[in-house]
Parts: structure tokens; sequence; C-alpha cells
């Protein structure tokens, strides 16, 4: 496999170039199109997120040139971006193919999204016939590399944002978020990111109060919630399994007392207050009363910051992981390498001795069945004794460089080229045939 | 035979035993996934001594001490496999399963001979005043175990550093629905039971003593268990408060239990 990835991701490269080398959607086939049409590429294939845009290549006899294939299409003098490209080959591309699809060269690592996006990206190069065989077998083998990184490791599993914390805290509150009431006092920015997140989550309808109405009623119509005069805040805000605060006041607005006649109205059905506002609207010691649970603002980043280094952690164990499928896919596809050679040697010995059976009965007439069956397993046994040495020897030499001259060897020796030939056009015909069967 | 059944059963739920035990320090998935199989088959044990025990002795009173633990335990089995089917956790069952281990291994360690009851006992009755109320105790037992959960998801809530031990435990609203679920539903069966047990008593002693022991204490786990559903119900008393009720009403149980070696009227066979 000739393999070749260059690209940009948000490590490399400021967000200036990567918008000059993105590729938009509606682009993209007709971009994989060029790329596997380029001079020396045999199949390509183009992921462009808004964090990454790579080229992946399989090459003919390593001799294409993605970079050549960067400044035609975007007519751009490369000089200026060489020193934010990245480029890869052979090991090091499955490699990074393999994390990306994993998410582990993301900007948040873990992050889910990534892994529809390569998938969408391999889907439209597939459709016009830019990946085939080779980088079918690639991506094929990333997205179950990618899917045993998520099952195996915690990479992906917990909540990174304070808005997601919030979220999960809520659920291992409430269960099922469906059916619960949000509540929100004072219309901030993030107050709202975090109503959309439990909103997102199941949580039905929304309230919200302000010191200013008209404030709280274009929040609420945005919501389709309702809007609630700040006046009404105390004798409303039990309606709200979730309080999320974030006023300006300068002393807690929510105080135990309040939280025990909340509780009473509530029948003690717990509240969640999330309180973002700083200084704190909730005082802390309504988190001691029995059903209330208050986390503010630090409370929260500590669990992301917490979550943050567990995902580091996992991610230890990620690479690990991918580390031994790197090698496991290699030695895959270099074992395929051997295996036409193989096959032919078989089948030339096989004839060989068919050949000199037939030529001995000739001149015997006609064997018992005992005889027949003597004369067949004593060739049978002679051939695989002879073959058995030299086919070890090849699964063996598949897996180092010299596999290579060692297969011109065994092809020269017994005289194979022909065959092998053959036998490669028509396993291509082969692949690419259960490939379009796999494509439906 | 049914010992011999009865301890094949008490290996399967040492599994369980052995879930919970891990369970508390950290998760195992290999554990987790076998301990509900593995528990389900000692059931199916169980469920055979339990039948052969019965078909005996002849009779379908099971009054000899260990034969009521083993009843007892398989009682909470079921209730705990109830709420496995409905809720899909296991949690409970690191309360459940170390209990039940228990139950069935003072079973299992020795059995005394099945006396016969005194004749003339009305046995349809005994035997639904004993079904009945063995089916309250689970109940009461299950709803035990979810107020404990309950109250250590609330605290590690409350901690605001959510450790990984209890990250497995499910969301404090669906343990505080397991323990109220089982709280309602055991009530009627162990009212049921009492009534039956005073139909049974009357037709033996021709009334009932109040100031015995078994009878006193009955009532009282009685009365005790019908706060915890009213407060429950009229309140939604949950959290640290109804883990106390759910505590005072399960040691009203036990001891009322306990009460089968003092009491004059209500003794096992075998006590």
């Amino acid at each position: 496999m000739k393999l070749q990835l260059i690209g940009v991701n948000h490590n490399s490269a400021p967000v200036e170039v990567r918008e000059r080398l993105a590729i938009p959607e509606w682009r993209l086939a007709e971009a994989c199109r060029q790329l596997a049409e380029h001079p020396g590429v045999e199949e390509g294939m183009i992921l462009s997120t808004c964090n990454r845009v790579e080229l992946i290549a399989h090459l003919k006899n390593g001799s294409g040139d993605l970079r050549a294939f960067l400044r035609d299409y975007f007519q751009l003098d490369l000089n200026q971006f060489e020193r934010h490209l990245y480029e890869y080959r052979e090991q090091d591309a499955i490699r990074h193919v393999f994390r990306v699809a994993a998410s582990l060269d993301s900007m948040v690592l873990g992050e889910p999204q990534i892994l529809g996006q390569v998938k969408e990206a391999y889907a439209t190069a597939r459709a016009v016939g830019a990946v085939r065989a080779q980088l079918d077998q690639l991506l094929t083998r990333a997205f179950a590399v990618a899917k045993r990184v998520r099952t195996e490791t915690a990479v992906g599993s917990s909540a990174v944002s304070v808005a997601s914390v919030a979220v999960e805290l809520a659920k291992k509150i409430f269960g099922n978020l469906k059916g619960k009431q949000v509540y929100l006092v004072g219309a901030g920015k993030m107050s709202e990111l975090a109503a959309r997140h439990l909103l997102a989550h199941g949580c039905t309808s929304i309230f919200v109060a302000n010191r200013t109405y008209d404030r709280a009623a274009y929040l609420a119509e945005k919501f389709d919630g309702q809007a609630i005069h700040f006046e009404e805040l105390y004798e409303t805000c039990d309606r709200g399994d979730i309080v999320i605060t974030s006023t300006g006041a300068p002393h807690a607005i929510f105080r135990p007392e309040h939280g025990e006649l909340f509780l009473s109205r509530r029948k003690n059905r717990p509240m969640f207050f999330i309180d973002i506002a700083v200084p704190r609207d909730v005082d802390p010691e309504m988190n001691k009363l029995d059903g209330i649970f208050v986390y503010d603002i630090d409370d929260l980043q500590q669990a992301v910051s917490a979550h943050v280094a567990d995902r580091k952690k996992e991610a230890d164990r990620a690479e690990a992981i991918i580390n031994s499928e790197v090698e496991r896919f290699q030695a895959r596809i270099q074992t395929l390498d051997v295996v036409p050679t193989i096959v032919s040697l078989q089948d030339h010995l096989e004839t060989i001795r068919q050949a000199e059976i037939d030529r001995v009965r000739g001149r015997l007439g006609p064997l018992t069945p005992d005889q027949e069956m003597a004369v067949d397993a004593l060739t049978r046994g002679i051939v695989n004794k002879i073959m058995h040495t030299p086919i070890r020897t090849l699964k063996t030499a598949a897996r180092e460089p010299e596999a290579i001259t060692l297969i011109d060897q065994v092809r020269r020796l017994f005289n194979l080229q022909q065959e092998e030939g053959e036998r490669e056009r028509k396993s291509a015909a082969s692949k690419s045939g259960g490939g379009s069967g796999a494509r439906g | 035979m049914p010992l011999l059944w009865l301890r094949v059963a008490l290996g399967f739920y040492g599994v369980g035993l052995l879930y919970a035990l891990v369970a508390l320090s950290r998760s195992s998935d290999l554990l987790s996934r076998i301990a509900v199989p593995a528990t389900s088959l000692g059931m199916v044990f169980h469920f055979v001594s339990l039948s052969e025990a019965v078909l005996l002795s002849g009779q379908l009173t099971l009054a000899s001490v260990h034969n009521s633990e083993s009843l007892l335990a398989f009682m909470i089995m079921a209730f705990f496999m109830i709420v496995y089917l409905v809720y899909r956790t296991t949690s409970p069952g690191m309360v459940v399963f170390p209990s039940v281990f228990l139950l069935t291994f003072v079973a299992a360690t020795g059995q005394q001979p099945f006396l016969s009851m005194s004749p003339g006992l009305r046995t349809g009755w005994l035997f639904a005043h004993i079904a009945l109320i063995f089916t309250g105790y689970a109940a009461l037992f299950l709803s035990f175990g979810a107020s404990l959960l309950y109250l250590v998801q609330e605290s590690s809530l409350k901690s605001k550093n959510p450790g990984r031990i209890f990250s497995r435990l499910p969301a404090l609203e669906v343990i505080d629905e397991i323990g109220y679920r089982s709280l309602l539903l055991g009530f009627p069966f162990m009212t049921l039971g009492l009534i039956a047990g005073s139909v049974v008593a009357q037709a033996k002693f021709g009334r009932v003593d109040f100031l015995d022991p078994k009878v006193f204490l009955s009532l009282l786990m009685w009365v005790v268990y019908l706060i915890m559903v009213y407060t429950r119900w009229n309140a939604g008393w949950r959290g640290r408060r109804a883990a106390y009720l759910a505590t005072g009403a399960f040691v009203a149980a036990v001891v009322a239990w306990a009460a089968n070696y003092v009491s004059t009227i209500h003794r096992f066979a075998a006590s």
C-alpha cells in the first residue's frame, strides 16, 4: 500500500488558513473525483471539517504528489502554507486516519461528531468512485477501530462543557428529563445555552423571570415558554424542577427559607438549582436541605475539569488500542500481498502433480481404487512437504520489507509471472465486485 | 433433597453476593453481566427446594423456621427480579444479594424436622397468612434497600464530587420510585396477611390476645408501615426522613419476626 496523507488541522494552522483550504460540501464530490484523477493517484478521499482539511490518497507506485493537487485545486502559492501542512505516509498515515476517526486528534478530545464527518467524507468519495479497494479497506477498519475505542475506553463518555455537565447532573437526579420544567431566573446568554441543552434532552416547558420583563418575554417567546414578572418569583419558582439562576443581584436571592417553602409546595419532590451567577444567587446553605441540590459555577467547572482529566487518562488507553490496531492492519494488508503468490505456487505444483499422475496412469493401465488412493496420497504428501517451508517463509516474510524481493524470487524460480498477473487481475475484479455488493 | 437444592441455590446467590461486594469498590462488567443470570438460576433451584419441602412434609404450611427464612429470601429475590425487569437496574442487588445470601445460608446450614401443626387449623387461611405476610416483608425489605441507595446517591450528589463507585446507580428519582412502589405494593399484602393471621388465631384461640408480643409487635410494625405510606403519599417524604421511617419499619418487622421465639401462640414449629 502506498498511502499518503497531507492536511491542516486546528493545531497546525490558524482558522484563516483552514478556511482558505476548506472545501464546501457541495463541491466535495467533484473535488474527490479530481483528486482521484490527479496524476499518480489511484484512490483519494478528502475530509473537510471546520477543524481540519485532509487529503488521503493511495498512490500508484508512490509517485503522486498531493501538494501539487492542493496547488492546482486552490490555485495558491503553497510556500505560504507549507509550514502549516503535515504529511504522513504508510504506517503513520494509517495511524493518523485511525486517530482522527476515534476522535483522538480532535480539539475536544473524544467529541463524537468527527466519526460521522469521516463517514460522510468516505461515502461522498466512494459514491464518485474515488475510494475503492485499498482506501475502502483502510476506512472500514478505521470505523471499526473508532467503535472499539468508544466501547473499550471512556474517552467520549463524560461531559466536558458546563452545559453538558448540567444536563448530566439533572439526569442523575431526575432520571428521564421528559416532562421536567426549567425555570430561568435572569436571562443571560449562558443560562440560555444551558436551557437549550436541557430542552434538547427532553425537558418540556420553560419559565423565564427577569428584572426587565421585556427581556424575559423575548426569551420566553424564543423557547415557546412563559415569561414571569420578577415580583412573582417566589410564588412561582416551585414549578421549576431545574432552576437556572444568573441575575446580577449583589446578594443571594434564594435562601434556605425559600427552599423550605418550595419543598413543601412541591411535596418534597427534588429541585436542582444551577447557579451560574457571580456573586452567587443561591445561598450555599440551601444545598443542605433534603431534596435540594445546588451547583454553582465553580462546582460545574470542577466537574468539567475532572472529566477532562478523565478523558486524557482514557486517551492513553485509546492510543494503545490504536497502536495495536495499526500493527494488525498493516500485517493484514501485507499478508494479503503474499497470498496471490502462495496460491499460484500451490496451483502450479498441483498442475504438475496431476499431470504426472495422469502420465503414470497411462503407463500402468487402470488402477484399483486402493492403488489410486495410495498414489494420490503419496504424491500429495511429497508436494505438501516440499511446499511447507517456502510457504511458511513467505508468510513470515510478509511482515518484513524484504517481502517484495522474496515474492519476486519465488515467481522467477517457479516461473509464475504470467499466472500471477492473471490472478492479480482476477482478484482485483472480485474485490471491486465485492465492494459494490457491500455498498448496496 | 430440598436441602441439596437449597445449597445449590446458595451457590448461585453467592455470585450475587460477590457482585454486591465488588460493586462497593469498583464496577466489574463481568460480574454485573452474570449476576442476574446466576441469581435467576439460584431462584429456580430455590423454588425446587421450596416445593419439594412442601411436598415432602405434605402440608402447605412452612412453619419450620428455616423454611420460613428460605421462603423470605425467595420472595425478596422475586421482588428484586420484578424491579429488575421494570427498571433494568441491578443496583438494589447491592443490598438485596447479601441479605438473600445470608437468609439462604442460615436456612441451608441445618434443617429441623417438619413438625405438623396442631390439627384443626384452617390450613387455607394459614397458608394465605404466610404467603401474604412474606410478600409484605419482601416489599418492605426492598423499600428499605432502596432508601439506603437513595441516601448514598443523594450524598454523592450533594458532595458535588460524584465518585466513580456510585456512578452506576440509577437516578435519584428512579430509586425513589422503586422504593415508593414497593412500599405501596407491599402494604395491602401486609394488611391482608395480618387479617388472615387474626382469622387463624380466632379459629384457634377464640380471640386475639393483643398483649402477646407477637401480636403486639406485628401491629406496631403495621402502624409504622401505615405512617410510612401516609407520609410518602401526603407529604412526599423521601430522602433522609423516608429512610429513617423505612429503617423503623424494617426494625419493627425484624422484631416482630424475632417475637416468634417468645410468643406463646405463634411459634415456629421447630424453635
